[in-house]
């Protein structure tokens, strides 16, 4: 059944306007003549005008639409305005059709460009106070929530805690340490190349050994476990908010906090000082072979050099900031989860907020440090 | 010669079908077949495969045997064009209305208009409106996003975008889930409407048996893993098996007869 098209001709006969439809006036069909018909309608505003459908050999309802629309158009109340030639199906077609004519709405109303930019920006700067003061409240609740399980200790979940502690951290090691122990080698190479401009090749054990012990080593660990288990978490936490788990879990008089949110908690503040711990030692194995391969440094030399000047505040400086990036990931991680809500939409606009809030944070924490340190002198 | 003049009548014809999802056997050796201009409602209890069926027929899931055919063609073994050309004259409601959450209602009706006939914007928009209209949402739903809409709001939504290529064959699954009572018997109003003035051949599967008495002409009941009844609901309810005893003389079977019969 090859497609056959559709056509229309005008004519005036005994004084009224005729408009002659044949062929196959069906959605697939009709597209070339549309703007012909609108064309002829929009001419014949309030003339007499008679359909003549005896020609047209098939009729679906985007057809019918076009002839009901271009007959009211046209005079369709007068007496001598009539449809004729149907068979009795297109005639039944016609007569539903005539009812569903009105236009719809398309597109959501929008409103002044510039008005509803001034209205963005002002529910951005309310909806960034009241997720800090939330951020806030969902930390206390953290907090005391980890008060209650310490004082009874039975409600303290331990399998789901070393749960955590494997898929977050354990898990995660080989690609930190990969990581580390490139940025370790690339530190080495930077410096092979700059320090030896001044003859001070062998400051590069210096070099390495304190970025990467005090900065390098815990913050790509805590970059990497937010993107990976922050991140996670969300979408763990933000899941079960959909299918209503939560939920459930409240009314079985199951504390989500204490049952999802602590046991990540803690499995993080435990995991992100090995990791980091790991990924410092890693980093500066890396920069110790770059400096053997490309210099005249040898391993036995990097290692007394290091003993020699890296005391070991430099590690403890970097250790230390481990379990505070790791309270921030996880309790914005499960913070996030918490704030789904409905669709699976909020839950992707979730756990990328749950990471770029968690990175954001973890650098401005650093910064914190680093003055800290400063003022200290440590 | 009268092979071609039986598949002629029949919209689908599926054969010998088998499907199966790893060593799990969900249909096998199933025939179907579906007359032209008829509604027919697939049922059966859950798991025996009534969705998988459905979607083995419109090309979602392969068979791993047998033959499917839609419009006489072969789905499984024809060139992409007469494939595509087959997609366009059937229209499928999911069960969930599976509208485009980006795109508003009228956009999502337009969405295969635009993309399969060449017309002009504005007939497109008229198209919208008059599929809006005909499944009994207000103009204004048009503008709303899916996520705006009600449950019955959606399913009629997402009729009408499966009506927007003015298609021959409509596959419906499970329309009336979900809806309240009043929501569903306007459904099924909906899809009586539909048939007689549109002439659908309309493929349901469905639950619900005030559905079955209400729209469908004859019933296919799904049970180990083929078609154990087929025919006229009279018919099929005297059929002499356990399931479909159970379906239709339980509590709920018989307070749907009642309804249909006061």
């Amino acid at each position: 059944m090859a497609d056959s098209a559709a056509y229309f001709d005008t004519d005036i006969k005994d004084g009224i306007l005729r408009l002659v439809a044949r062929g196959d006036w069906r959605a697939r069909s009709v597209g070339p003549i549309d703007s012909r018909l609108r064309d002829f309608a929009d001419d014949s505003v309030g003339r007499d005008l008679v359909i003549d459908m005896a020609g047209v050999d098939r009729l679906d309802t985007t057809g019918a639409m076009m002839l009901q629309r271009t007959f009211f158009a046209c005079d369709s109340r007068s007496s001598a305005s009539k449809i004729v030639g149907a068979n009795d199906a297109q005639r039944a077609l016609m007569e539903q059709i005539q009812h569903h004519l009105a236009p719809c709405h398309i597109e959501p109303f929008h409103r002044n460009a510039f008005v509803a930019m001034l209205e963005r920006l002002g529910q951005g700067v309310l909806d960034a106070y009241y997720a800090a003061l939330e951020l806030m409240s969902f930390i206390g609740a953290t907090l005391a929530t980890l008060w209650r399980v310490m004082t009874r200790p039975s409600h303290f979940r331990w399998t789901s805690t070393v749960h955590h502690m494997e898929e977050a951290g354990l898990d995660a090691i080989p690609i930190v340490g990969l990581m580390s122990f490139l940025i370790g080698a690339v530190v080495a190479f930077m410096g092979a190349k700059i320090l030896r401009l001044f003859n001070a090749d062998i400051f590069t054990v210096e070099l390495v050994g304190i970025a990467v012990l005090r900065e390098f080593g815990v913050l790509l660990s805590a970059i990497l476990i937010a993107g990976r288990s922050g991140s996670a978490f969300t979408a763990q936490i933000g899941s079960m908010k959909i299918r209503e788990e939560i939920d459930a879990m409240r009314v079985l008089g199951l504390d989500p906090m204490e049952v999802l949110v602590l046991p990540r908690v803690i499995a993080l503040v435990i995991m992100l000082p090995v990791i980091a711990f790991i990924a410092a030692f890693l980093g500066v194995v890396g920069g110790a072979l770059v400096a053997d391969s490309v210099m005249d440094i040898s391993i036995a030399l990097f290692v007394a050099r290091f003993e020699e000047t890296i005391v070991i505040n430099h590690f403890w400086a970097g250790i230390i900031k481990a379990p505070f990036f790791a309270f921030v990931i996880a309790v914005i991680g499960c913070f996030q989860g918490m704030e789904v809500e409905g669709s699976a939409e909020s839950l992707g606009q979730r756990t990328t907020l749950s990471v770029v809030q968690a990175l954001f944070l973890v650098i401005v924490i650093d910064a914190f440090f680093a003055m800290f340190y400063l003022e200290i002198d440590f | 010669m009268t092979a071609l003049a039986q598949s002629k009548n029949h919209v689908i014809e599926v054969q010998g079908l088998t499907t199966q999802f790893g060593d799990v056997v969900i249909h096998d050796d199933l025939n179907i077949n579906v007359h032209d201009g008829e509604i027919l409602g697939v049922v059966g209890g859950s798991g025996t495969g009534k969705s998988v069926l459905m979607r083995a027929i419109i090309g979602l899931k392969r068979p791993s045997r047998g033959v499917v055919r839609v419009f006489g063609e072969d789905f499984y073994n024809v060139s992409k064009e007469v494939r595509l050309s087959i997609e366009r004259r059937w229209g499928v409601l999911f069960q969930g209305g599976a509208l485009f959450s980006s795109l508003t209602v009228a956009q999502n009706i337009m969405a295969p208009i635009r993309e399969h006939l060449k017309i002009e914007e504005d007939l497109a928009k008229d198209m919208a409106a008059l599929k809006i209209s005909m499944v009994g949402l207000a103009a204004e739903a048009g503008a709303k996003y899916p996520s705006e809409l009600s449950g019955g709001m959606k399913k009629r939504a997402g009729l009408a975008r499966a009506l927007a290529l003015d298609p021959e064959l409509v596959f419906l699954d499970e329309p009336t889930a979900g809806l309240d009572p009043i929501g569903a018997a306007r459904f099924d109003e909906l899809i009586n409407y539909l048939k007689e003035s549109l002439g659908l051949t309309v493929f349901m599967v469905t639950h619900d048996l005030d559905t079955l008495h209400a729209t469908c002409d004859r019933v296919a009941v799904l049970a180990e893993k083929r078609v154990i009844a087929c025919g006229p609901l009279d018919e099929v309810r005297r059929t002499d098996h356990p399931w479909v005893q159970e379906y239709f003389s339980g509590p709920r079977g018989r307070a749907a007869l009642a309804a249909k019969a006061s």
